[in-house]
């Protein structure tokens, strides 16, 4: 089937573009990996990465860059890919430009299981990241079963909106009943981090993501189409059911382990496919692959930033992505006032 | 190193015998770490306290007495540190309150070869003593530190003795920095502090909770501790006695406000007996604050 809705403007090849995105998320990442509290000298770099080094320090720069940096690096280009990925979808599906993967009450729902697992059960990831990951899964599922009964989407998004508020209080409820240790694990949850970085945590994660942004890539068409209308995909033969039905579960599966791991991260879900749309139109065959890179880079960006502006200590991600994504939201709303 | 020390190395002949115990303790334990790291307020009061802030070389965000340690790098909230900066500092030994986190980060400090060693936070004067002790031996300690520590659990020991007074007086720990009032229950810190100085707590719920200034009267407390911070946000004492609800009771009407630094009554830590006497001069009058 030929894309329904191909842009006229002559835009960037889409070979290009992601070409240079992927070279650009490479150097970025060397760049990151390269830097950070530990002042390592550029030169010992490859000898450390392979293991030749020898001298005093090595030793303690070796597993700095190998056990601390390098996952978090990847870590970030996981995460970023994830999100950005899974906003572009939910755009898509909800044809909506404020969509982002929390609408369906991913994040939220991942927050509530977070927080109850910190206030009545013990603290350390072992327990929060399962509970943080069912509470995201039972949330939008709830939500899909709720207001995937009216036809269209309209009825999930509405849906979404009051199990998250339903999240919302009873995440409110934990935190009065939290104590002062308690309230502190929270409030750093909440604002999200990448400290918990290893390699198991990547090794695990980066397959998962991969599968899962790649069958979310699959559906470029269909999303295409919806830029048309609901009833103009229908007509021209996408099955919505079933496209709400597989978007909202692979969104709900990709995300809901970066939260359940990161805790929540704003804004790169719903910034990175508007920044992708402003430069290269919304054509979905460019839009989602282009989202994944520039989350990536994104998300390592903002890492780096968050590890180097207050060293040693670290700024939470969280502070820096809605930093930059929020002004940018205003800006995007302004533009569509007078437009 | 002491000076004593200093002089017993200069006239090793002399000092012979005290050289030879002083080296025998020495073989015993490894050599005393020179660059610390420090990860919660009161970790960082107790290594003031044994006299060590010489070998500190970094901080968490909660270390704010004594005032030198807020010039010292910061590492971030002791529950949520950056491990490659404190690595960058390059300690020979972390202290972390067994607050401190996350768990996966203290793992990579101890894998890349840095002595971390827990220090216990409970808000209690066994955890208090235990926490010194730890403390002290973490720092192989010369026999002047020693002796600081020692001195520092005989302040304790006496200043924490029960004593006997003809009343108890009810109690609420107040504090509002933002206009909403907040009460401290069982389990905190300035709990045990009341607790230890001889009052009773007029609010039972545990933790810290907001309270409303109805709450506030039908509790009806003889006297209100509070913090300097709160009063500061207050507008002064007499406005702080003023507000809805404290007027009501009989602390508000006597403006018997007891009125402690921040981290005095939050604290829980190596001042506690300086805490104490401000607590229970408050409640009974200056002469009975200071133990025999």
């Amino acid at each position: 089937m030929a894309s329904p809705a191909t842009p006229r403007r002559r835009r960037p090849g889409r070979a290009a573009v992601l070409a240079a995105l992927g070279t650009a998320l490479l150097v970025l990442a060397l760049a990151a990996a390269s830097n950070g509290a530990m002042r390592i000298p550029f030169s010992r770099l490859p000898a450390l990465m392979f293991g030749a080094g020898t001298g005093a320090e090595d030793a303690l720069w070796r597993n700095v860059l190998l056990q601390v940096r390098l996952p978090r690096v990847l870590l970030a280009i996981v995460v970023g890919t994830g999100l950005a990925v899974s906003g572009a979808a939910m755009q898509a599906l909800f044809r909506n430009p404020l969509a982002e993967p929390g609408l369906i009450g991913v994040s939220l729902g991942g927050a509530l299981g977070a927080v109850a697992a910190i206030v009545l059960g013990a603290p350390g990831l072992a327990v929060i990241a399962p509970s943080a990951f069912a509470g995201s899964l039972a949330a939008t599922l709830l939500a899909y079963r709720l207001g995937g009964r009216s036809t269209g989407v309209a009825g999930v998004l509405l849906a979404g909106v009051a199990i998250n508020a339903l999240c919302a209080a009873v995440i409110g409820l934990f935190t009065w009943q939290a104590n002062d240790a308690q309230l502190r694990s929270l409030t750093f949850w909440n604002l999200g981090s990448l400290a918990a970085a290893s390699w198991p945590l990547v090794a695990a994660l980066a397959p998962w993501v991969a599968a899962l942004s790649l069958l979310l890539l699959r559906d470029w068409r269909a999303m295409n189409a919806l830029l048309l209308g609901e009833r103009e995909a229908q007509h021209l033969g996408f099955a919505l059911a079933a496209l709400r039905r597989r978007l909202v579960v692979l969104v709900a599966l990709l995300v809901g382990p970066l939260v359940a791991v990161t805790g929540t991260i704003g804004f790169v879900g719903l910034v990175v496919p508007h920044l992708v749309r402003l430069t290269l139109g919304a054509d979905h065959r460019a839009l989602l692959p282009a989202s994944l890179l520039v989350g990536a880079i994104a998300l390592t960006l903002a890492d780096w930033l968050a590890r180097i502006v207050a060293v040693p200590s670290e700024v939470p991600i969280g502070i820096i992505t809605s930093l930059v994504g929020g002004p940018f939201l205003l800006w995007l709303l302004a533009r569509r006032g007078t437009a | 190193m002491t000076d004593r020390a200093r002089m017993l190395r200069r006239r090793p002949l002399l000092a012979l015998p005290l050289l030879t115990a002083a080296l025998g303790a020495h073989a015993a334990a490894p050599a005393a770490p020179r660059r610390v790291v420090s990860l919660g307020g009161v970790v960082t009061e107790i290594v003031h306290a044994l006299g060590a802030d010489d070998r500190l070389v970094g901080v968490d965000q909660s270390s704010l007495h004594p005032p030198a340690a807020r010039a010292l790098p910061q590492v971030g909230y002791f529950r949520s540190f950056a491990v490659e900066g404190v690595l960058s500092l390059r300690p020979d030994l972390v202290l972390a309150s067994d607050q401190a986190g996350p768990p996966h980060a203290l793992q990579q400090l101890r894998a890349a070869g840095v002595a971390v060693v827990m220090v216990a936070s409970a808000p209690e004067v066994p955890a208090l003593e235990q926490s010194i002790d730890t403390v002290a031996a973490a720092l192989a300690l010369d026999a002047d530190g020693l002796a600081r520590a020692r001195e520092l659990r005989r302040q304790l020991d006496a200043a924490t003795q029960p004593v006997a007074h003809a009343s108890q007086p009810r109690v609420l720990i107040l504090s509002s920095h933002t206009g909403r009032l907040q009460a401290a229950g069982e389990g905190s810190a300035p709990h045990a502090l009341l607790t230890l100085a001889g009052g009773i707590n007029a609010f039972t719920q545990p933790g810290y909770k907001a309270i409303s200034a109805e709450a506030v009267a039908a509790a009806r407390p003889d006297a209100i501790l509070t913090s300097t911070l709160s009063i500061h946000a207050a507008g002064g004492v007499a406005a702080f006695a003023a507000q809805p609800g404290v007027a009501m009771t009989p602390a508000g009407r006597a403006q018997r406000v007891i009125v402690l630094d921040d981290l005095l009554l939050l604290g829980f830590g190596p001042r506690l007996p300086q805490a104490l006497e401000q607590v229970r001069a408050g409640l009974f009058g200056a002469a009975a604050a200071r133990p025999s």
